[in-house]
């Protein structure tokens, strides 16, 4: 069961005779390590829960909850130790991390009680083997460079997994900007607040692309009175959206043109005839539905 | 890589199965321009949904099609043309002027039936 640890991947230094005597010592050593860290489970854990609460971290959570986070780390630590493999130890430290992002819990934090616990272990290796030196020496040489990998994982599984949750909001947050929104059949609603860089500008074509496919709209209404100004390439990006639209069968009405969007569509010379606009959002809206072949009425008239 | 062209009733329907080379579309134009009369026509759909690309000589020829096939007595709708391609295109700036444009196939013959319905 305790089969050896990949030394290629591990800096080791001490005395040696042969890279092949090392290997062997190496296993036999850690193999005596992992037995002591079995049989002391239950001292070692609970050190190692007192110490963490000791330093106050992981507030967020309560002592139960951190005893038994304990002794999963500590079954892990162990496990990944004894195997010298550490595709457990990632899923369950990403794991662990999924589960405490959210309430809060620091980097240093993580990467404190890993730390902690490094240490909790190797003064109880250093109190076993105090009497023999040469010993111990061993024993370090082949504790430190995994210890040293096991904390790396877990730091590194965590920052991952705040790095993924950020991404995932990043992207929400930018969809949130750009709501294409359907509100009769086959015409869509493109509300633009706030400023358009051409990053932005990029991705609501896309997204109105896309959207006038999906919901197989025949107009859309582009409502830019949010919008208080734009340079020429954005309002070039514009058009050409208005065009691209047209090429996918769909006809755009832009409203809510201010005067200084009004100077800059001016300015780069566009072809009104291609261009349908209205002064509001309203207004568009009841010339797109007058396009569809609706018509809206007082409930008092239409009967 | 020749395209099939379909008859249904007054409208003939071309799909292009794959890209087309310089070759093929000048075939295709040749083709459509030629059926439109001989099949008495009333419309043409060109359907272009795997067009993965249109560069200028592609959209050239499209366009020269339609307008070729309106003097021909016949009218050309183009559909499928795909999101990323049109803004290609609109970015190039060929933007096909005064050519009809649709969704996809079905959209293209809903867009005719209402057109001739309403005509006749």
């Amino acid at each position: 069961m305790a089969q050896p640890i990949p030394l290629d991947s591990m800096h080791t230094s001490g005395p040696m005779s042969s890279a092949r005597s090392h290997n062997e010592l190496t296993a036999e050593v850690l193999h005596e390590l992992v037995e002591h860290l079995r049989q002391n489970r239950t001292q070692l854990r609970e050190e190692w829960a007192r110490r963490i609460t000791e330093a106050r971290l992981l507030t967020a959570m309560t002592k139960e909850e951190i005893f038994a986070e304990a002794t999963s780390v500590y079954d892990n630590y162990v496990e990944a130790l004894a195997t010298g493999t550490f595709e457990a130890l990632q899923a369950y430290s990403r794991n662990l991390s999924e589960r405490i992002i959210p309430r809060g819990v620091e980097t240093h934090e993580v990467v404190g009680i890993v730390l902690l616990l490094r240490d909790v272990l190797a003064r109880s290796l250093f109190s076993k083997y105090q009497a023999d030196f040469t010993k111990l020496d061993r024993i370090l040489d082949a504790y430190e460079p995994a210890a040293n990998r096991i904390a790396n994982t877990v730091a590194v599984g965590f920052v991952q997994e705040r790095e993924r949750v950020i991404r995932q909001q990043q992207e929400a947050i930018r969809e949130l900007s750009t709501p294409v929104l359907q509100v009769r059949e086959r015409l869509l609603i493109l509300p633009i607040i706030g400023v358009i860089d051409p990053q932005r500008a990029r991705q609501l074509t896309e997204q109105l692309l896309r959207g006038i496919r999906t919901n197989r709209a025949k107009v859309v209404v582009i409502d830019i009175t949010g919008v208080a100004a734009m340079d020429a390439s954005v309002a070039n990006h514009l058009v050409q959206t208005v065009e691209a639209s047209r090429l996918l069968g769909a006809t755009v009405i832009v409203t809510g043109l201010s005067p200084e969007i009004a100077q800059t569509l001016v300015n780069i010379g566009v072809d009104l005839g291609k261009m349908n606009t209205v002064g509001d959002l309203q207004g568009g809206i009841e010339q797109a539905e007058r396009l569809l072949g609706y018509k809206v009425v007082p409930m008092a008239e239409a009967n | 890589m020749e395209v099939p062209i379909l008859k249904q009733g007054d409208i003939l329907i071309a799909t292009v199965q794959a890209a087309l080379t310089d070759t093929d579309l000048l075939q295709l134009r040749r083709a459509l321009v030629e059926k439109a009369a001989r099949e008495r026509a009333r419309a043409i759909i060109i359907d272009l949904t795997a067009m993965d690309v249109m560069d200028s000589f592609a959209s050239r020829i499209m366009r020269e099609t339609a307008h070729m096939i309106r003097l021909r007595g016949a009218e050309t709708v183009i559909v499928g043309i795909q999101p990323d391609v049109a803004f290609a295109m609109v970015q190039l700036g060929l933007t096909m002027g005064g050519v009809t444009t649709a969704l996809d196939l079905e959209e293209g013959l809903e867009y005719l039936h209402r057109k001739f319905t309403t005509i006749l």
